[in-house]
């Protein structure tokens, strides 16, 4: 596979279906290897990795708990990278960590370190505009799509900007809050989709609180797809397996289509 | 460090200073440190208190009011003290700035009465905050109440049991304490949840930073707040000294707020300045450069990028980081950072108490124990005179102190 992460994604959404990309913290488990493999044969169109950090800002306590878990069974970015590097899927695998573990060695070495391993996207939550300048040109020239969070409470201006420079899709936070399974779609989320959709043709993906396939259908029709995270992770820090976890994503998979 | 070649720096590094400890402008950076490493959804909420905060500083009527607050209500000017006994013991002139002897007990209202009065002409009805010691969340907490806010502060549930007696204050001033279960359970991770929390209350609700940390404007705007400490201490030493400018500055360094404060007041003079940081939280001496909470700036981390706990006998010096640009006047050779160890400072706050009848925190009693050391080991050179900014009082260290005789 040489196409990039946002020519995959939108020759996926030219098959006419929603984009569904589940998460899994790297390392949260010994097998958590196989639940990408599971999401990706449920029908996932790229899986997002997180690489576990030890202060996770924008991280609600769903997924701090699985960091927490995977840095004390001592997973590092040098051991998950050799384990993607084994992996063979057939959809795109997307980085997602914050700005410290970017910028230990250089942004570079990072992104190059991305790209030796298969991965074809990232996504640094705390590199806003203001300071994705360097990291983005790393990433450009490693062949690696970044792609930049749209929040409710960007402006108009702002939310140019991030379309333009965002490359994969356009990661829209549906609420002002961190990570974490909610019961309502909040009216700001359908709202700033709609706007992200004016502005580009780059895909859109609704995150933060996709917490059901009902959900998940639901906001899904109001931009090109969704990436569901915390409930997935929820289910597998209470003992679920890959197998489950896979027939879960296959329900979302089956609601979105 | 010899006599020599530190007098021999001291020339290029005040010329560079001249610069030093100015407006960092809209990026925010300290030399290559500070910036604004938050998520998308705190950036105009970054950007609305950067406005703020510039149109206020420049608007005689704001300052007049916050200098009008500092002395009625928080008691400013604090003096500066000599302390008589302990000079003649140890061979210098050593004057201390009582910033205990401010009110709630520590240089954090300075910092707060000034971010509360911001808040309130930002129309926001709640102040957030994190805390170690629980300084910050006391001087919140009242600052709140003297201008009509909410107050909630988060604290990790180490410092909870650390520091009962300020939690009882806070709660008496009618603030709402959460505490802070994850990670170490100490400032760092109060820092993270405070954050968490702004980000989902961002429309009613000021951030309260307590220290020269967080994205831009934070690490310059509580200088600035804090800026009062040094331009008095100068004016004192002016008036006290014959040659109007002590040979040290010496301050405690967390994230380093009176440090700042207090530098800002000396940075352009030749006086050497000393911050003095926990030798278990040393961001200074044992950091690399990372980014935490919102800046880039020197950080304790393992090999892999993980951020460590920091650890000390005093809660408010527990942060893994240290203020963006702390690690620029570091770089840059302009100021010096010195470990002391939890025994050193126990021995000096025992020390300052008996021969001065002043107790002092255990935070700033790190600044205490490194002149005491420089002082014996010859380091700092008999006669000198050393200026150092005595943070807060140490009522809140009994029960600590108590289990460490």
């Amino acid at each position: 596979m040489t196409e990039s992460l946002e020519e995959f994604l939108i020759a996926r959404r030219g098959t006419g279906r929603p984009l569904l990309v589940p998460y899994v913290t790297a390392g949260v488990t010994p097998g958590w290897t196989d639940v990408v493999h599971a999401y990706a044969e449920a029908g996932a169109d790229a899986v997002e990795l997180g690489f576990p950090f030890s202060d996770p800002m924008l991280d609600g306590v769903t997924i701090q708990e699985a960091s927490d878990r995977a840095i004390a069974a001592g997973t590092t970015v040098r051991g998950i990278l050799e384990e993607v590097a084994t992996l063979d899927v057939d959809v795109p695998l997307i980085a997602m960590t914050y700005s410290n573990l970017v910028v230990q060695r250089s942004t570079a070495e990072f992104c190059a370190a991305l790209t030796a391993s298969g991965l074809r996207g990232l996504i640094v939550p705390d590199s806003p505009l203001e300071e994705v300048g360097e990291l983005a040109d790393a990433a450009a020239a490693e062949g690696v799509d970044l792609v930049l969070l749209a929040a409710p409470s960007s402006s108009r201006a702002r939310l140019r900007e991030i379309t333009e420079r965002s490359r994969g899709f356009v990661y829209a936070v549906t609420r002002m809050g961190t990570t974490g399974e909610r019961g309502e779609i909040p009216e700001e989320a359908t709202r700033l989709g709609r706007e992200l959709k004016g502005l580009t043709d780059r895909p859109v993906l609704f995150g933060f609180g996709v917490s059901s396939p009902a959900q998940a259908a639901e906001l899904a029709g109001h931009a090109d797809g969704v990436v569901v995270a915390s409930t997935l992770m929820r289910k597998l820090l209470d003992g679920a397996r890959p197998r489950e976890l896979g027939e879960y994503v296959a329900s979302i998979r089956r609601a979105l289509d | 460090m010899g006599e020599m070649s530190w007098s021999g720096r001291q020339g290029v590094t005040v010329r560079a200073a001249a610069r030093a400890m100015s407006d960092p402008g809209a990026t925010g950076r300290f030399g290559t440190y500070g910036g604004r490493y938050v998520p998308e959804s705190l950036i105009p909420a970054c950007h609305e208190i950067e406005a703020a905060f510039r149109e206020a500083w420049s608007d005689p009527e704001f300052r007049g009011r916050l200098d009008t607050l500092l002395t009625v209500y928080a008691g400013r000017p604090t003096p500066l003290t000599p302390a008589w006994r302990l000079s003649r013991e140890l061979g210098i002139t050593l004057f201390l700035k009582r910033e205990d002897l401010a009110h709630t007990g520590s240089h954090k209202i300075n910092n707060v009465i000034g971010q509360a009065l911001l808040a309130q002409r930002m129309g926001k009805e709640r102040m957030l905050a994190e805390t170690g010691a629980g300084q910050h969340g006391v001087a919140t907490a009242t600052a709140a109440a003297l201008l009509g806010l909410k107050a909630t502060v988060f604290m990790g549930e180490r410092d909870i049991e650390r520091q009962e007696l300020n939690v009882l204050r806070m709660n008496v001033l009618g603030a709402e304490v959460v505490p802070v279960t994850t990670g170490s359970r100490t400032l760092k991770d109060a820092c993270n949840e405070a954050m968490r929390h702004w980000v989902s209350s961002v429309d009613d609700s000021y951030y309260c930073i307590g220290s020269v940390m967080g994205p831009h404007p934070y690490p310059w705007m509580v200088r600035e707040f804090q800026r009062v400490i040094g331009e008095e201490a100068r004016a004192q030493c002016a008036a006290e000294l014959p040659v109007g400018v002590p040979d040290y500055v010496v301050a405690c360094v967390g994230g380093g707020s009176n440090a700042a404060g207090t530098f800002a007041g000396f940075v352009d003079t030749t006086a050497r300045l000393i911050g003095v940081e926990a030798e278990g939280g040393a961001a200074a001496t044992f950091g690399r450069a990372g980014v935490l909470h919102g800046f880039r700036s020197l950080v304790l981390q393992d090999e892999h990028g993980q951020v460590t706990e920091a650890h000390s006998v005093a809660a408010g010096l527990d942060y893994p980081g240290i203020g963006p640009e702390h690690a620029q006047l570091r770089d840059g050779g302009r100021a010096r950072y010195e470990t002391v160890n939890d025994e050193e400072v126990v021995q000096a706050l025992l020390c300052l108490a008996r021969t001065e009848g002043i107790l002092a925190a255990l935070e700033s009693s790190h600044a205490v124990a490194w002149v005491i050391r420089a002082a014996k080991s010859g380091e700092i050179a008999p006669g000198s005179t050393v200026m150092l900014t005595l943070s807060g009082r140490g009522d809140k260290d009994i029960a600590s102190i108590k289990e460490l005789l």
